[in-house]
């Protein structure tokens, strides 16, 4: 019986690496290669493009890789830290939609949930076409399966205003309330973000201002809470160059109201680094890779491998030198594809709270 | 001195080769038959487990109620609902000659357990579900496969025999409807998942699938195997005995000279033992290849009823396991030492220089019969106590051995009586020492003639069973298979356009709906009948209220076959649950011959009224019979229909007949192998008998009888 569950995951994670292989923040440095692959007949990221919402919330099923990713930053009543993870994944086999079992798109959705104790994930598939998961814009709904983040009646969709998010695992959940009336922030030009020096680039805008109240649920136990949350939206075809493993990504929230996106992606070299760094009064300064530098510090034993758990991030231009350490080492996600996410405190020159991503390590 | 008494004794079958052909063929053909309906009953029972294990049966499962098929937005509304399932289609589906059973899954949620399939070594996992997707199949039907047009093959060991697995999309489009077998659901779900009552009360959740039902339905099947794999191995055991006392018999006289030069009786008998066991693993060698020979004939039939009767897959394929091996030796040396103790025993207490020959041996013969009378009777008693007590197939089956080795052992005890009354009036010295002798020979002869009695009771039994089923069958399909024309339109909608067509063009057009069902909590169906002469004439009602067919046309009753009222202590005026809280009356029982589930007939209106999502996709056509080829022909032609989607009554009689004849073939078979195994011990028997009579025909040739006269 062993035996045969052995080889029903193996014939999962086989598929699923296959499938997996284009989507960008999660896969393991030789899955990675996949992203490099040509975009032939797919649509690609165009610089210029003015995006247009609500429409842009929805799916870009022309392109080969989507995602809607919220992370949240809580706590509750009592000053206890949680971290909240949500993201809807989009891989298309090849480019456009049909109805029915023959979709080309396959959708794939992550929830992670973060205590100062123990790191729960969970993970669900469905193909498209059928109805079992999909995204909508107007009004915005991305759901798949009975997780949802959708908008609540009478909200901005230009801004997502109001957004509830739910999802379910075998021993948690949670139930969150999202509300802003900031506007979406720009990643790169008007949202061409660049992600190597070859020109790979995706379509990239966040909600960074997100407040979040709502309940947790771990092994039966509810858990109100209160925070922040950051949404993260981006599409491409090949965002990543051939030599490019993975990548570590932040969104940090500091005490002050600025706020930073920042990513390195790594490869044989020195990698490739960028970000934005938003100021209390909401303007966006994309940071080029010599305005920025990304250092890994202390590792630790995670993800069945030792990853730099903890960073220092500094900027000559910002005046920023920080320091970042997460609120529990084995924050993995384990899913079909392992990876690192969890929530991070940020101390130095600038003091917050945030999310780290590591990948393909 | 013990090799020089192991040469002697030896020697002896050296000087009677056909003596130890026969020993040896006795036990061989023992051991073969049993080891021979051992291997095909094992091969079946892997099989259903590897079907069961290979398609998720184990796993709970979300159905409907009422038995139809499932939507797409059924799937997606459990999933919404938080339930992990994913859906699989599962239907019998032609491609060119060749029938199999098509399962379509959905890869992407397929429960962990689900299959065994090794789907990793697929370079590009999106083929198996983009079109045109791949076909999943072993190796065996892979071959079969090979000139047909199909999506690329994929070979896997894991796929069960006769089974396609594809991806739902692509299965769903070769069956040309967008239907749902079941859900298959994860071992382990999220706690607060809706309950389906809520949002879906028409769904179900249930244990298992009802495949896991086929080893329940098939086990009477493999009982029957066993039944006759263990009557050809005591018959074995009787040509064993013959031989044995035979080899015993004719080497007394070396045992004594044997004896008398001072070997001891204990080392005798360990040389004897050692000569037995010998003989009995160069016999078990014989038996198991011999029995994998008689399997490997035997699996293609028993395959091909296995799946004709229960829908259940076996490859038809034979692996030689070792354990067959040990377990051929096994009876082999159990058969010997069975059939030899006796004679061991015998030799054991023979007196070193008693010059005792067949008077000895005869009155042994009369304390065994006292003994043997007893047993006999103990064993009729036994029979009589299962007849009234005894519930279930094992059952019938201790019964039918216990009656009939009763009966067997009680044999010689008449023929003791005859041949001593027919000496008793014998007149003449001739015809009293043609009473006594024959007397005599009653020992000797006795065994086989139960072993003979044993194979032809076996064999009328089952003869007379067989052509009575045949009759009955023959009988049966005039009456059920009324329609002239059947058509399988491949979907409901089809049917319904199809239906409304041809209404007019024929005499009448029978819808026929069906709907999968829990009858008493197991697996069954509720068919429909439609108001028209063609039911009210032809179908064979056993047992009807009045105005029967006016009850079911209005709704209010239900007709139910055979199989459900005798299981289930129906009776007439009694209602039946049905899903959907529908409680008819029974107001008939009929005969459905060759069905192991139980079934429903009810009122094409109220099918219609209350199962709206069942099976249509068929139908019957009443037309003129000078007419059947021509409209088929011109259905075909107008609907695109493939030849195998209409078939005309008579086709479809000749293949239920070929059903039924293949049924019985492995039972003709080993009703032929055991009477040929019971005439051979009557013939070793004889042989035996002849030799150990030269010394009295002898005398009576001295006294002055001819030997021919």
């Amino acid at each position: 019986m062993r035996h045969r569950l052995r080889m029903a995951s193996l014939a999962m994670c086989g598929l699923l690496a296959a499938c997996v292989i284009v989507f960008a923040s999660t896969a393991r440095s030789q899955s990675f290669a996949g992203l490099g692959t040509d975009a032939t007949g797919f649509a690609v990221p165009e610089r210029g493009r003015v995006l247009e919402f609500p429409q842009d919330h929805g799916a870009h099923p022309d392109f080969r890789i989507e995602w809607w990713y919220v992370t949240a930053n809580l706590a509750d009543s009592d000053g206890r830290r949680y971290g909240v993870q949500w993201t809807l994944f989009r891989s298309a086999l090849s480019p456009g939609e049909s109805d029915g079992w023959s979709s080309p798109q396959v959708w794939m959705g992550h929830a992670g949930l973060t205590t100062g104790e123990a790191h729960y994930s969970t993970e669900r598939l469905a193909r498209g076409g059928v109805g079992q998961a999909g995204v909508s814009a107007a009004p915005f709904a991305a759901r798949i399966d009975d997780w949802a983040l959708s908008s609540n009646p009478g909200s901005d969709d230009a801004i997502l205003s109001s957004l509830a998010m739910s999802a379910t695992g075998l021993n948690f959940s949670y139930d969150l309330q999202l509300t802003t009336d900031q506007p979406l922030i720009f990643h790169g030009d008007r949202g061409y973000s660049v992600k190597s020096s070859q020109g790979q680039a995706s379509h990239y805008y966040s909600q960074p201002y997100f407040s979040a109240e709502g309940e947790l649920e771990i092994d039966g136990r509810s858990i109100a809470v209160t925070g922040t949350a950051w949404l993260d939206r981006e599409w491409s075809s090949q965002p990543l160059a051939s030599d490019q493993s993975g990548w570590d990504w932040f969104s940090l929230n500091f005490d002050e109201g600025e706020k930073l996106m920042a990513f390195r992606l790594r490869d044989e070299a020195a990698g490739y680094v960028s970000g934005t760094w938003i100021t209390a009064e909401g303007e966006a300064l994309a940071l080029s890779p010599d305005e920025l530098s990304i250092t890994p510090q202390a590792t630790a034993d995670a993800c069945g491998t030792r990853l730099p758990v903890e960073w220092r991030l500094t900027s000559d231009r910002l005046g920023l030198d920080i320091a970042t350490s997460p609120l529990i080492r084995e924050a993995c996600m384990e899913t079909s594809i392992l990876y690192w996410e969890g929530p991070i405190e940020i101390e130095g020159s600038h003091v917050g709270e945030g999310y780290l991503e590591m990948t393909g390590y | 001195m013990i090799l020089a008494s192991l040469g002697a004794i030896l020697s002896h079958w050296r000087r009677h080769p056909v003596q130890l052909v026969l020993l040896v063929l006795g036990l061989s053909i023992a051991t073969a038959l049993w080891t021979g309906v051992q291997a095909i009953n094992a091969e079946a029972r892997r099989s259903y487990d590897e079907a069961a294990s290979a398609l998720g049966a184990d796993l709970g499962v979300i159905v409907r109620s009422d038995g139809g098929p499932l939507t797409t937005e059924d799937f997606v509304n459990v999933r919404r609902a938080g339930w992990l399932a994913s859906p699989m289609v599962e239907a019998d589906f032609s491609i060119g000659p060749i029938d199999v059973r098509l399962v379509g899954v959905e890869l992407l949620t397929l429960p962990r357990g689900a299959t065994t399939l090794d789907l990793d070594d697929a370079e590009d996992p999106g083929a198996f579900f983009q079109p045109p997707g791949q076909f999943w199949v072993n190796e065996r039907l892979a071959a079969q496969l090979e000139r047909q047009e199909t999506p690329p093959l994929r070979i896997s060991d894991e796929v069960p025999a006769n089974t396609v697995i594809t991806d739902i999309g692509i299965a769903q489009s070769l069956l040309g409807a967008s239907d749902i077998s079941r859900l298959v659901l994860s071992g382990t779900q999220p706690a607060n998942r809706t309950p389906l009552r809520d949002f879906a009360p028409h769904l179900e959740e249930r244990a298992a699938t009802d495949s896991a039902d086929v080893s329940r339905l098939t086990d009477s099947f493999h009982l029957n195997l066993t039944a006759f794999g263990l009557l050809s191995f005591v018959v074995g055991l009787f040509i064993v005995y013959a031989s044995i006392n035979l080899a015993f018999e004719q080497r007394r006289a070396t045992f004594r000279t044997i004896r008398a030069v001072g070997l001891s009786a204990r080392m005798l008998s360990l040389i004897l033992l050692a000569e037995l066991a010998l003989i009995a693993v160069l016999s078990g060698m014989v038996g198991v290849i011999l029995g994998y020979v008689i399997a490997s004939a035997l699996l293609p039939g028993v395959a091909a009823t296995l799946r004709g009767l229960y829908g259940a897959a076996v490859t038809g394929e034979l692996g030689l396991d070792p354990s067959w091996w040990a377990a051929g030796f096994g009876i082999s040396i159990f058969g010997a030492l069975a059939a030899g103790s006796q004679a061991l025993y015998r030799m054991l207490r023979l007196p070193v220089l008693s010059g005792a020959h067949t008077a000895a041996w005869f009155r042994s013969f009369t304390r065994d019969l006292r003994l043997q009378t007893v047993a006999a009777v103990a064993l009729l008693a036994s029979a009589v106590a299962l007849y009234w007590t005894g519930t279930g197939l094992l059952a019938g089956f201790a019964l039918l051995g216990a009656l009939l080795l009763g009966c067997a052992l009680l044999l010689p005890l008449p023929l003791s009586l005859a041949t001593l009354a027919g000496q008793k009036l014998a007149r003449s010295p001739l015809a009293e020492w043609f009473w006594a002798d024959t007397r005599m020979q009653l020992p000797q002869l006795s065994i086989a003639l139960m072993a003979l009695m044993l194979a032809l009771a076996t064999n009328i039994g089952v003869g007379t069973m067989v052509s009575s089923f045949r009759e009955t069958f023959t009988g049966f399909l005039d009456q059920r298979l009324a329609a002239e024309l059947y058509v399988d339109a491949g979907s409901n909608e089809r049917a319904e356009a199809m239906q409304s067509d041809l209404e007019g063009r024929v005499d009448a057009v029978l819808p026929l709906w069906r709907v999968q069902a829990r009858l008493f909590g197991e697996p069954g169906d509720i068919v429909s009948a439609a108001d028209h002469a063609t039911f009210r004439d032809h179908w064979p009602i056993i047992e009807g209220a009045p105005r029967v067919w006016d009850l079911v046309a209005s709704g209010s009753a239900v007709l139910v076959n055979e199989q459900l009222a005798r299981r289930h202590d129906l009776e007439l005026g009694q209602t039946i649950d049905l899903p959907g809280g529908w409680r008819p009356e029974i107001a008939g029982v009929y005969s459905d011959y060759g069905n192991t589930a139980g079934q429903v007939l009810a009122g094409l209106e109220a099918m219609r009224e209350r199962y709206p999502s069942a099976d249509h996709s068929s139908f019957g056509l009443r037309v003129a019979e000078d007419r059947v080829g021509a409209l088929r022909d011109e259905i075909m032609a107008q609907y695109d229909l493939p030849g195998s989607a209409i078939v005309d009554q008579a086709s479809l009689k000749q293949l239920a007949q070929q059903a039924f004849e293949r049924t019985f073939i492995v039972t003709g078979a080993l009703n032929v192998l055991t009477l040929a195994v019971a005439g051979f011990a009557l013939f070793a028997s004889l042989a035996s008998q002849s030799s150990m009579r030269a010394p009295q025909r002898l005398r009576s040739g001295r006294l002055g009888f001819a030997a021919r006269r």
